[in-house]
């Protein structure tokens, strides 16, 4: 990796400030960061680490949600989810392997937002909140195609609000090399209707699928979306996987979780 | 009961202490002083005319010592290949220069162009950045068939096209082969890919050059398999230095599975710049950099034919196979998809008539050459997939058929230029059903068909040539090396041995086989016994690890030298009793006098041997040490039959391995546990290329596949817990040992049970137009199967 400066402050004020540096970058976990670096693809003039700031670290539920810290690991969020949201901790206890659950942050994860990684998934189909230094974000807002997000330079991510489901649950079906989604849906039921978010698949990055959505709506059962189908247009085709095989993947991941909705 | 020391004995493997607590000390912990950093600047094209290289800006920058270029390599040797085939025709095979730094053209993503090497790393990472290489790209040449076609860009100007032979194999046969075919009662026909592998040894290549300018001597520590065979051919073809001037030292090593054979370019140019700069290089290898630069694995496309009389009897076999040899010649790779694959091509089984076809094609894509089985899984993958598609089509048991066509009567001269000394190939077969349950598999299926799973039975048997080689036959089959091995064994004075062997072990666990054979032998504790290997200045000539060779062929040659020191010992310790030499017999560790209950312990006579105060000195010398090289006059043929249960999930495509079966046959074992590890290493390697391995390129030769992100390496959770047996013995008949080898049958066994299991799979659950699927499994391939 080419040299740089490393910040790593105790207070979100003086992250903030330290970012304000030209080509400064923050650092999560650098589960994603850190690699990059050390192919030599990018070139951070400092790392700013918002992992020693004690209020972005946690999980705490109240009122109907869970908020997680951003600087949380997903071993953190395995471990203490456990008991509010189910469907959440296992997901977060599928992420890589045990070195990157316990280094890897959601906020990083959401701040990336990688087309094939789970927390999107996740954030998107709970309808969950993005809170910022600035502001609150919700999800439907928030993401916006692969590795886009609506973040303005040098935003924070502070926390991350998941309203509790009724039912919920995620299912992955794993790349056979990374261990990332090929694709992985999460489904999410709540009073007002179930979502269904879908990571992995789209040349778009994570997305709703509304017509299955509308159907478990009505029915929230695996039966319920049988001859339902995305279209493959805009799905990734690779070494892994062509777009039909991704669509068609949707779907069989789509029922899966329905059934194993708890 | 198993033996608890010596020959038979589970001795656990004592280098895993070393391994297994950090203290092992590999080519990357040596760091000599005074060493500087090399880093190299590669190619990012596949096809391209170098028009210059501009090192000024990468010169001046902070710390850089020298930058190097292709022009500093215009006086100095390519890299050689150590094996010439000759083609059909009776020509030699078309044979391309080998830079160690790129000369006018580059020919594969990854193709070195020039060396930064600078006080520390990082400083030759950042001008390496700075050197400015001017290419103008060429149209790259990457499908085999495409290659061969006319018109195609060339690979190398100077040749007369990519094709580097057309072999026939045997030539003479062609014709009676093709009359066997006309009169057939059926033919089956099969065409399949056995895909380009990426080794992935978990320690990457690693050179550490140093120069001593009082002495003149050079020295090289590398990351290989063959120490010995890289001081010869870095010597002798690329630096011109005497092998008494030069020493090559492969300490503990990562893993090689035959990409650590060769003689790589960074292996030369340490040694060569460490001369030229007068001090210490060093170059390790990065991840990314090894997915480019080491030499791939497989990549055959075949097309194969089997004709069988109306009952399922073997009539004769044909073959056409392209292999890819990527852009240069690596050092072994000629004979790869000939010598060791053509060969294997009867299989366990008595086709009186096969020919071999093999065209092997330049193309701009890493040089492939042997990885773990080398020619063998390729010939008993194409085999024994041909032969489940023809029991299929016949209606026939797989098994049945396969039976019905094995050799039983030995020694048997196979039409394919072998003779395999002994084997038991309906045993193996018997035992495999008994470790398998194959009786109870109707009840799994159920069981699976319940759960909404696909379930298949997918079975095979095998063949290896292994204990490569004699030399005088590979000699006639075109090696430019002799395929011996050696031992010195060094009796110290108070009763400890040294075995200086010119094996190499990198992770066989030969300090603990080869240990048991010896103090076996001499009736001693192992421990005694200390196994040193891998340093061309203290051990005999010898020609490394791979093709199983190691206990077959270097095993011997230590059994041959032990042999020598325990007449030497007999004779002393029959001076000692004053009774004659042939009347003594060692037991235990002791000397008697046979009929006597006269007696002297090891130790007495290795003490006299330094201490020779009464000693026989006017017949005997002083001392203890003998040395033995030792020839095989035959390979060995380990064989064995495989299984594997699948379930495939009919929504996804994806395959899990239910129960993996392997009965093979090693003739005589040395350590059972340490043959389960090689055997358990060999099923997970050829599981991962059946169900997860492949490398891909894309139109423009960039390799897709390089990284973890893409390459899929297999993992303990892919695998299951295999069942492995090798209580079928038929000992080799040609060494002193007896022993076959196993370090390649896992690999070799293993891809076409998973194939034949998955397409069994398919078949029963009503997919019955799939015949075949080309590896690697993958969830995408069998759904789109299952979908047409």
């Amino acid at each position: 990796m080419y040299a740089f400066d490393f910040d790593r402050p105790a207070t979100l004020d003086a992250a903030l400030a330290a970012l304000q540096d030209e080509d400064a970058q923050a650092l999560g976990g650098g589960q994603t960061l850190i690699p990059t670096l050390k192919q030599r693809l990018a070139q951070p003039s400092k790392l700013v680490s918002l992992t020693a700031i004690p209020e972005l670290s946690g999980v705490r539920a109240d009122d109907g949600a869970l908020t997680i810290g951003a600087a949380t690991t997903h071993a953190a969020v395995a471990e203490q989810a456990a008991g509010s949201y189910p469907a959440l901790a296992c997901l977060a206890a599928q992420i890589g392997d045990p070195a990157v659950r316990n280094r890897g942050t959601i906020g990083g994860s959401l701040a990336n937002n990688d087309p094939s990684a789970c927390y999107p998934a996740a954030a998107l189909a709970s309808g969950a909140t993005i809170v910022t230094n600035a502001r609150q974000i919700a999800a439907d807002d928030y993401f916006q195609g692969m590795f886009a997000t609506a973040l303005d330079e040098g935003e924070i991510i502070t926390e991350v609000r998941f309203p509790l489901p009724e039912k919920a649950a995620y299912m992955k079906f794993e790349q056979p090399a990374s261990r990332f989604a090929l694709v992985g849906v999460f489904v999410a039921k709540y009073p007002d209707g179930v979502r269904v978010a879908v990571t992995g698949a789209s040349e778009e990055g994570v997305f709703r699928w509304t017509e299955a959505e509308a159907a478990l709506s009505a029915d929230f059962s695996p039966e319920a979306i049988a001859g339902l189908s995305v279209p493959s247009d805009d799905m990734i085709g690779d070494l892994h996987g062509t777009p039909d095989y991704r669509a068609h993947l949707v779907g069989v991941m789509t029922a899966r979780a329905v059934r194993d909705a708890v | 009961m198993p033996k608890d020391h010596g020959i038979g004995a589970p001795s656990k493997r004592r280098e895993d202490v070393r391994f297994l607590t950090g203290q092992g000390r590999y080519t990357d912990d040596i760091n000599l002083h005074g060493q500087a950093h090399a880093v190299f600047v590669r190619s990012q094209v596949a096809h391209g005319r170098l028009n210059g290289v501009d090192t000024a800006a990468a010169a001046a920058m902070p710390g850089v010592i020298r930058v190097f270029t292709g022009a500093d390599f215009e006086g100095v040797g390519g890299l050689p290949c150590g094996w010439q085939v000759t083609d059909r025709h009776g020509q030699p095979m078309q044979e391309p220069g080998h830079p160690v730094l790129a000369q006018g053209k580059v020919r594969h993503v990854g193709d070195p162009i020039a060396v930064v090497v600078a006080e520390t790393l990082e400083q030759a990472r950042d001008a390496a950045e700075a050197v400015e290489v001017d290419i103008e790209e060429l149209e790259p040449v990457l499908d085999m068939k495409a290659a061969l076609a006319e018109g195609a860009p060339k690979v190398h100007d100077d040749l007369t096209g990519n094709l580097c032979y057309d072999w026939g194999f045997v030539e003479e046969n062609r014709e009676a082969v093709n009359a066997a075919f006309q009169k057939a009662a059926h033919v089956t026909t099969l065409e399949l890919v056995n895909q380009r592998l990426v080794p992935n040894a978990m320690e990457p290549r690693v050179a550490v050059g140093d120069y001593a300018p009082a002495t003149g001597d050079s020295t090289l520590y590398t990351t290989s398999q063959n120490p010995h065979v890289i001081r010869l051919l870095m010597g002798a073809f690329v630096l011109g230095i005497p092998e008494h001037k030069l020493r090559v030292v492969a300490p503990d090593v990562g893993g090689g599975f035959g990409s650590k054979i060769f003689h790589y370019a960074e292996e030369a140019f340490c040694t060569f710049a460490a001369k030229q700069l007068r001090r210490p290089v060093k170059w390790t290898c990065t991840r990314s950099e090894s997915f480019i630069t080491d030499a791939h694995g497989r990549d055959h496309v075949t097309k194969i034919e089997l004709a069988l009389d109306a009952e399922g009897h073997f009539q004769a076999l044909r073959t056409e196979t392209y292999a890819n040899m990527g852009a240069y010649l690596s050092t072994f790779a000629p004979s790869v998809p000939t010598w060791l694959h053509g060969t294997l091509m009867a299989g366990n089984y008595k086709t009186p008539l096969i020919y071999v076809n093999v065209k092997a094609v330049f193309t701009n894509t890493v040089p492939v050459d042997a990885y773990r089985g080398a020619g063998r899984p390729e010939a008993t993958f194409q085999l024994e997939r041909v032969i489940d598609k023809a029991a299929r089509e016949m209606g026939m048991d797989p098994v049945d058929i396969r039976r019905k066509n094995f050799i039983t009567e030995f020694p048997y001269a196979t039409p394919v230029a072998v003779e395999y000394d002994t084997g038991d190939y309906h045993a193996t077969m018997d035992k495999l059903a008994e470790i398998a349950d194959l009786a109870g598999f109707e009840k799994r299926l159920a069981d699976s068909k319940a759960r909404g799973k696909l379930r298949g039975l997918g079975i095979n048997s095998y063949i290896e040539a292994c204990g490569i080689a004699p030399s005088h036959l590979v000699g006639q089959l075109g090696a430019r090396a002799g395929l011996y091995e050696s031992a010195t064994v060094r009796v110290n004075a108070t009763g400890g041995l040294v075995v200086m062997t010119g094996s190499h072990s990198h992770g066989q666990g030969h300090e603990t086989s080869f240990a048991q054979v010896v103090a076996d032998m001499i009736g001693i504790d192992e421990n005694m016994v200390e196994i040193v290997h891998g340093d061309t200045a203290n051990t005999p000539m010898g020609m490394g690890t791979y093709g199983s060779r190691s206990l077959a062929v270097g095993g011997s040659a230590m059994v041959r030298a032990t042999e020598k020191i325990i007449a030497k010992a007999k004779k002393i310790a029959a001076h000692l009793m004053e009774a004659a030499p042939e009347d003594i017999e060692l037991k235990d560790g002791a000397f008697t006098v046979a009929g006597t209950d006269k007696s002297v312990a090891w130790g007495d006579v290795t003490l006299a041997a330094y201490v020779p105060h009464n000693y026989p000195l006017e017949e005997i010398e002083p001392g203890l040490e003998e040395t033995a090289f030792y020839d095989p006059n035959n390979f060995t043929y380990p064989a064995g039959a495989y299984s594997c249960e699948v379930e495939v999930d009919p929504d996804t495509g994806k395959v899990e391995i239910c129960s993996f079966a392997a009965a093979d046959d090693f003739g005589n074992i040395v350590n059972p546990m340490i043959v389960d590890g090689q055997v358990h290493g060999g099923l997970a390697q050829g599981i991962g290329q059946a169900l997860l391995e492949g490398a891909a390129y894309d139109e423009y030769g960039q390799l897709l596949s390089g990284s973890y992100m893409d390459y899929a390496m297999p993992r303990a959770g892919d695998m299951p817990s295999f069942t492995v047996d090798h209580s079928c013995q038929t000992p080799c008949t040609h060494n002193p040992l007896g022993v076959k080898g196993c370090g390649e049958a896992g690999a070799i066994g293993s891809p076409p049970a998973v194939v034949n299991a998955v397409v069994d799979a398919l078949q029963r659950s009503g997919h019955t137009n799939v015949t075949h699927i080309d590896m690697p499994l993958t969830p995408a391939r069998v759904w789109a199967a299952m979908q047409g």
